[in-house]
């Protein structure tokens, strides 16, 4: 090939463009392969949702799914109140997050604002070794130490949605805290020695100054801890019984939108009966709930994301 | 080692008297590195004071000396006096929460909090307990910095949204709301264009006429047009291989533009090094 900048001596330079072209659009296409696996699995999840979930309300209407006080559709008069499930899943992980919330955010303004680099350097890696402990083990805990330990104080039964919900929130703490104390600690230090300038202490730098610029990335820490509490199935299953239950007493066994699809799954549910798909018509439920909160974080966090160059 | 070489200073005589702050024999240090040696200076009532110097030579460490922003800094350490209307800042009973309200501070960098335009001037009123009529005292302020005309019909927008010039006159703003009686500019309008430079400049010249301002500048320019005195610092490499950073002569500024007695000023001013 010739080129209009060859010069003098252009012969001693040959470079293998061929070879480099045919090298880049292997690469490229390799790359592209490995992408397309993680998207056509989501689509090939979300579709099934959607079929045996289709199939589900050909026999079940939608009407009754929202608006049924029971939930047995395991039972001869079946009856699928899905709101059964909802409320269950609804108490844990608001206590969850009742629990999470203020032991996550301020273990994350004290390890952001007050601890030294050293003391963080040690406990920021430790909390999240703690998010890494094995789900069953959190639900053997709030079985067997929280649950025992909550009856001497008030009347539990032995499977309860306040001992889970409780582990529940032990669990997503090291999420928030960690995610939290990103945010915060991405906060430039120029708005720190703004606040501190104009006579403001530590304390008042942090309520009115870091907090506030902080809150996009906090939010969505929370509602990430959020989806987690929801899609949690082994603490719940373990430890909040099996007792498809309306209504939001935290005292008594109650049974989780998870727990229902753990129960249907380990029996021996033949492919293509109602029960089975009862299972996608929760697990689609599920879904569209965490959907839903990811994309109220996503729109929060455009919306109310300070930008600092 | 600190090499014996003796800053050559001099406070003018007659301003000596009427010192708002006063540092005597103060260096600095950063963990065990001394960064700044030996600084003797009076800031007079009402003038403009302009540091200059080459980068490293300490004249930013000597400026957050005045109002404790180095305490923030973990591993700094200040050594000798500085006073405060006479009372000793780092003296054990000075609060220094209390001691920033009176002496305010403008960064390099415009950094309006995240909050509208009126909580940003607001703000430190709020935390230091103002008793009066808050509106009134964010239109004042921002008369005070020129920015009135320009945002007073967006009092809620966010301060993040203004340009950098006017971010720059909000923290002006900010800084003048809680009435302190000193401002120090740590070069203030490195980070700006030339017209919001010319702005701000202008508004310093309104400044002085209230308040006693300490500016530090890289832009010899600017001391000389906006300045009453000025101090030049210059760096010397220590025998560890570090720098440090050391007052070399401090006179009214036509002095020092035009007649200095140092050599290394008459370089550095006339834009030999540096």
């Amino acid at each position: 090939m010739t080129s209009d900048f060859s010069s003098s001596n252009s012969n001693l330079w040959q470079p293998n463009r061929q070879a480099s072209k045919r090298v880049q659009f292997a690469v490229k296409t390799v790359f592209a392969i490995f992408a397309l696996v993680s998207v056509a699995t989501t689509i090939g999840i979300v579709l099934t949702l959607v079929f045996e979930t289709f199939e589900f309300f050909r026999e079940v209407s939608l009407w009754h799914f929202l608006t049924d006080t029971k939930w047995t559709p395991l039972f001869s008069s079946a009856q699928f109140g899905i709101f059964v499930l909802i409320s269950a899943t609804l108490m844990t992980s608001g206590i969850a997050i009742l629990v999470a919330l203020p032991l996550g955010l301020l273990a994350a303004i004290c390890l952001s604002e007050y601890a030294t680099a050293k003391t963080r350097a040690i406990i920021k890696p430790i909390l999240e070794i703690l998010a890494g402990v094995p789900t069953v083990v959190y639900g053997y805990f709030a079985l067997l130490f929280v649950t025992p330990l909550l009856q001497t104080f008030i009347p539990v039964q032995g499977f309860n949605a306040l001992s889970a919900g409780l582990v529940l929130g032990i669990m997503i703490t090291p999420l928030v805290a960690s995610l939290s104390e990103d945010a915060i600690y991405s906060v430039p230090q120029s708005l720190r020695d703004g606040s501190y300038a104009l006579g403001a202490t530590k304390r008042e730098t942090i309520v009115s100054v870091i907090l506030p610029a902080a809150l996009s990335g906090i939010v969505s820490s929370v509602i990430l801890a959020i989806s987690r509490a929801i899609g949690e199935t082994m603490i719940v299953t373990l430890a909040a019984g099996q007792n498809p239950r309306l209504g939001l007493n935290p005292l008594v066994p109650v049974m989780t939108m998870t727990a229902f699809i753990v129960q249907v799954s380990l029996g021996d549910t033949p492919a293509g009966s109602l029960a089975y798909k009862t299972i996608y018509a929760v697990g689609m439920t599920l879904f569209l709930i965490t959907l839903a909160l990811n994309i109220f974080s996503f729109w929060f966090v455009r919306r109310f994301r300070e930008k600092y160059d | 080692m600190v090499s014996t070489n003796k800053s050559y200073v001099t406070t003018p005589e007659d301003l000596v008297t009427e010192a708002v702050l006063r540092a005597k024999d103060v260096n600095v240090y950063y963990g065990s590195n001394l960064a700044v040696r030996d600084v003797s200076l009076d800031i007079p009532y009402n003038q403009v004071v302009a540091f200059i110097g080459p980068s490293g030579c300490g004249k930013s460490t000597i400026l957050r000396c005045f109002n404790r922003m180095n305490d923030l800094v973990a591993s700094a350490r200040v050594q000798g006096k500085i006073t405060f209307h006479g009372q000793d800042l780092y003296g054990s009973g000075v609060d220094p929460v209390e001691m920033r309200r009176r002496i305010g501070m403008v960064f390099q960098k415009p950094n309006p909090f995240p909050k509208s335009i009126y909580d940003n001037v607001a703000f430190g009123a709020r935390i230091n307990g103002y008793t009066g009529d808050l509106d009134e005292l964010v239109e004042d302020s921002l008369r005070k910095s020129a920015l009135w005309d320009e945002v007073k019909d967006k009092l809620k927008d966010s301060g993040l949204a203004l340009s950098g010039g006017q971010q720059q006159r909000l923290c002006i703003a900010r800084a003048i709301a809680i009435s302190p009686e000193v401002i120090l500019m740590d070069e203030p309008c490195s980070a700006l264009d030339p017209i919001s430079t010319l702005k701000v400049e202008e508004l310093i010249h309104e400044l002085k006429q209230q308040y006693t301002i300490v500016i530090v500048t890289h832009n010899m320019q600017q001391a000389s047009r906006v300045s009453d005195l000025t101090a030049f610092y210059n760096a010397e490499a220590t025998e560890t291989g570090g720098k440090v950073g050391y007052l070399v002569e401090y006179n009214r500024t036509e002095v020092i533009f035009q007649n200095p007695t140092q050599e290394a000023t008459q370089a550095y001013v006339s834009g030999r090094f540096g």
